[in-house]
Parts: C-alpha cells; sequence; structure tokens
C-alpha cells in the first residue's frame, strides 16, 4: 500500500467516523423523544458498541484485555443510570458485584499474559 | 430543584467523558495509550454518573449504594491498569512508531548492569 491509497484511507475512515456519530447524535437529541436518561443509555450503548469494535478487532491480546476492563466500568454507570429511572436500589447490586468480577477477570488475564500460572 | 440541576449536570459530564474516553480507545495507535485514554472513563466518567445519581437520591438505600460503588471502583481501577500495563510491558509488545521515550525500559537495563 504507497503512500496516495494510505492518505485516501485515512479520509474514508474519518468520513465514516464523522458521519456516524453524526447520525447517531442527530437521532438520539432530535428524533427519539422519551426522558433524558433513555437518552443517555442510548448513548452508553453506543459507547460498548466502540468497545465490542475493540475487543473483536483488536491487534494484541492486551487491548482487548483493556476493552473488557471498561466495559465493566461502564456498566456500574450503566446500572446506576437503570436504578434512576425504576426508582429500585437493587440494580446497583448488580453492577457492584459486575465491578467485583470484572476486577478479578482483569487480573488474573494480566497475570496469564505476564507468563505466570494462576497459583503463582 | 437546584439538588436536581447539580445532578443532571453530574451526570451529564459523566456520560461525555465516557464517550471520550471511549473514542480515544477507538482511535489511539497504542496499548499504553489506548490504556491512558481510557481509564479517564473511571475516575470522571462512571464516577461522576454515580455521584450525580447520590446527589439525586440523597442519603436513601440506593444513595449508601452508590457511594459503595464509588469507593469500590477508585480502589480497584487503578490496580487493573497498572497490571495490565506491567503485563503488557513484560511480554513484549512494542510501543508505536511515533513513541519519544521507553523510560521502563531504560530502568530496566539499568538494573541488570
Amino acid at each position: 500500500m504507497n503512500n496516495n491509497q494510505k492518505i485516501r484511507w485515512r479520509v474514508v475512515r474519518w468520513v465514516i467516523g464523522f458521519l456516524g456519530i453524526g447520525l447517531f447524535m442527530y437521532w438520539n437529541f432530535f428524533v427519539y423523544s422519551a426522558l433524558i436518561y433513555y437518552k443517555l443509555i442510548n448513548i452508553m450503548f453506543f459507547c460498548m458498541l466502540f468497545i465490542l469494535f475493540r475487543v473483536v478487532f483488536g491487534p494484541t491480546p492486551a487491548d482487548r484485555i483493556i476493552a473488557v476492563d471498561i466495559l465493566g466500568v461502564l456498566m456500574i454507570g450503566l446500572t446506576a443510570l437503570l436504578g434512576l429511572i425504576y426508582n429500585q436500589s437493587f440494580f446497583m447490586d448488580i453492577g457492584l458485584i459486575w465491578a467485583l468480577m470484572s476486577f478479578i477477570a482483569s487480573l488474573a488475564y494480566a497475570k496469564i499474559l505476564e507468563g505466570r500460572s494462576l497459583d503463582d | 430543584m437546584i439538588r436536581e440541576i447539580v445532578g443532571m449536570v453530574l451526570i451529564l459530564i459523566g456520560v461525555t467523558f465516557d464517550f471520550l474516553g471511549v473514542l480515544g480507545l477507538v482511535r489511539l495507535p497504542d496499548v499504553y495509550n489506548r490504556l491512558q485514554a481510557s481509564t479517564k472513563c473511571v475516575t470522571f466518567g462512571s464516577a461522576g454518573i454515580l455521584l450525580g445519581a447520590f446527589v439525586l437520591q440523597g442519603f436513601t438505600n440506593f444513595g449508601f449504594k452508590v457511594l459503595l460503588g464509588i469507593v469500590f471502583i477508585f480502589l480497584t481501577s487503578p490496580v487493573a491498569a497498572h497490571a495490565i500495563a506491567r503485563a503488557s510491558h513484560r511480554s513484549g509488545i512494542k510501543l508505536s512508531d511515533e513513541s519519544v521515550a521507553d523510560l521502563y525500559q531504560q530502568d530496566h537495563e539499568l538494573k541488570e548492569e
């Protein structure tokens, strides 16, 4: 791939990104009519789509580990928003347990990536 | 009234920081740069959303669980990020071509001498 093709591919990527994010934000804030919490939850799901892109196409294993770790952090915010909508407090229990499992899993993944065994 | 406005502003700031952090996770060229961008999701993103929920709810059952969540993610997330960065550097993942210095590698070489 020579230099000219590389620049053309970069321009195509920027156009796709701007069009995708702009269309989503336009639909979310001007077309879709609901409470503000539902719009914020839509933005969180859009973020999770990006994270799943990094999980699937990540070049190295460390990228996938980072993406899964951040997915657990976003899930706490999502459960807090859900709890604010339904005015129930058990959603935060789900978020806390999800974050705990995500923390232990990312530590275990880091240990395996470094080349040590789990009972080291 | 003021409490609702402050809570909604905190939640909006939190969602904005989450979105920018995830954009950095997709766009940046390197494992370490991606890690540095995506830990911004924690300190003002999800913690901002939880703080806004605490301001909206007050000292109720929900509010105490939210405070527990803030303390929990502030304790655990830097530990996980540090462990991932150390493991990925030790397993031999290269830095990107534009990066200037690798101080961890230099310290390691000095220690071996």
